[in-house]
Parts: C-alpha cells; structure tokens; sequence
C-alpha cells in the first residue's frame, strides 16, 4: 500500500490559512526528523520559509507533542501549527 | 466526559450531573468561559474556533487524569465549543467534583489552565472588518506552569 510508505502531514489554524494547505503527504525517508522535514518545506519558498523559525511551531506526532529531533516513521501523522489558544 | 461540539451547552445541566456522582460528593467546581468584546482586537463580534480532532480529545483526557492523580477527583467534565461563535456565547465548561471545596477548586483551575495551553485549539478573533488569529499569552504559560 502507498500509504504505508508515506508520512501525513497536517496544519492547522493560521498556518493551514497561509500555507493554504491543510494537509499533504511526504516520502518517508529514513532517519528523517520532525525538524528536517519542517525545513525541507520551509525550503519551497514564500510563505512556507515562515516554517523556518520565524514563528514559533509547534509539533505532534501520532497526535502527540513532541520536539524537533523526534524520528519520523512511514505511517505517521506529523502536525505543525501555531502555539494553542484555546479556552 | 468530554465533549467537543459545535453547539451550545447547559451548564445547569452539566451541574445536575455532576451532582449524580454519587453520595461521596460534597463540593462542585464549575467555571464557564465566554466570547467577550475585546481580546487581541477591540469590537469583537465574534469568533472562530479550531481545533485538532482526536489529539484535542486525548489531551484533555490526560489533564484530568492528571488532575486525578493530584487532586481527589470524584468526576471532571469537560465541553469545548468549535466553529463561529457569537459575542456573549458560551465557549468552555469545566466541572469538577470532590468530597471537598479544595480539591474541587484546584482541579477545576488546574484544568483549564492547562487547557489553555496544552489543548490544540485555536482561537481567530472576528470584528466588524477584519479576522486575527489569537497570539498566545505569556499570562496564560504562567498561570499553566505555575502548576508544574
């Protein structure tokens, strides 16, 4: 299954506004980082290089928080937006 | 319980509720959050709010379960609203109850403290001629980890 081989990626809030995307997929290279990924789309240019560190992103994996360096692994659901305003 | 929904909520109910927790019961704690003028924009009309479906759901989960371990938590509920909301709404619900006023205090405003900075919601504040979306409070990290 294609699916397996990839990883999920979601956006929420002002960041699924300006990215205009709410979600995509990605190929799960292997050792690949939250972090290196959250770069290589930070890469494309315009409104992705905000991705780079210009706001704060926050970042789950498999629906939990968790920081940069965290390993990605084909099948999981990776989400990055902004810090939460709940309440 | 938690509830996350796009329609409104009784509170009343919510409490009579809570008061079927059992004979141990002996103090409730609710606190309600609404939509109000001003925020990050003055003249608010209303709202929008986002959230992440499932991570929403299990982190809230783990705060009462947190709030169990720390305080005597005989039951917690907890709704949240999503979508357009209207100046005045009602956004939030959380309600606790304990065999004492204490524990009912504590693990209410543990709660929503911690909701407010660890649950994926996200607020955009709607005027009369223009959106923003919500900036975090450095207000609200400390009020959050004032509980670490």
């Amino acid at each position: 299954m294609a699916a397996d081989k990839t990883i999920t990626v979601k956006f929420f809030a002002r960041l699924r506004e300006e990215l205009d995307t709410a979600s995509l997929t990605v190929e799960a290279e292997p050792g690949l980082t939250a972090g290196q990924l959250l770069s290589d789309l930070a890469a494309r240019g315009g409104h992705w290089a905000q991705l780079d560190g210009a706001q704060p992103v926050m970042i789950a994996v498999n629906q939990l928080m968790t920081k940069p360096d965290k390993v990605l692994h084909p099948g999981d659901e990776v989400a990055f937006f902004p810090p939460v305003t709940g309440g | 319980m938690i509830r996350i929904e796009q329609q409104d909520f009784d509170p009343a109910e919510e409490y009579r509720a809570l008061r079927r927790s059992g004979s141990g019961t002996g103090a409730i704690a609710t606190f309600t959050g609404l939509v109000r003028d001003s925020g990050d924009l003055k003249g608010v009309t209303g709202l929008f709010l986002e959230h992440y479906p499932g991570m929403t759901e299990q982190v809230i989960e783990g705060l009462i379960a947190n709030a169990s371990e720390r305080w005597e938590v005989r039951e917690a509920r907890v709704i949240h609203r999503v979508g357009h909301l209207a100046l005045g709404e009602q956004i939030v619900f959380v309600g606790v109850c304990s065999a004492h006023r204490g524990d009912a205090f504590a693990a209410c405003e543990f709660i929503m403290d911690a909701l407010k900075t660890s649950a994926p919601f996200w607020k955009k504040e709607i005027t009369g001629d223009s959106e923003h979306w919500v900036e975090q409070k450095a207000s609200d990290l400390d009020r959050s980890q004032s509980w670490e």
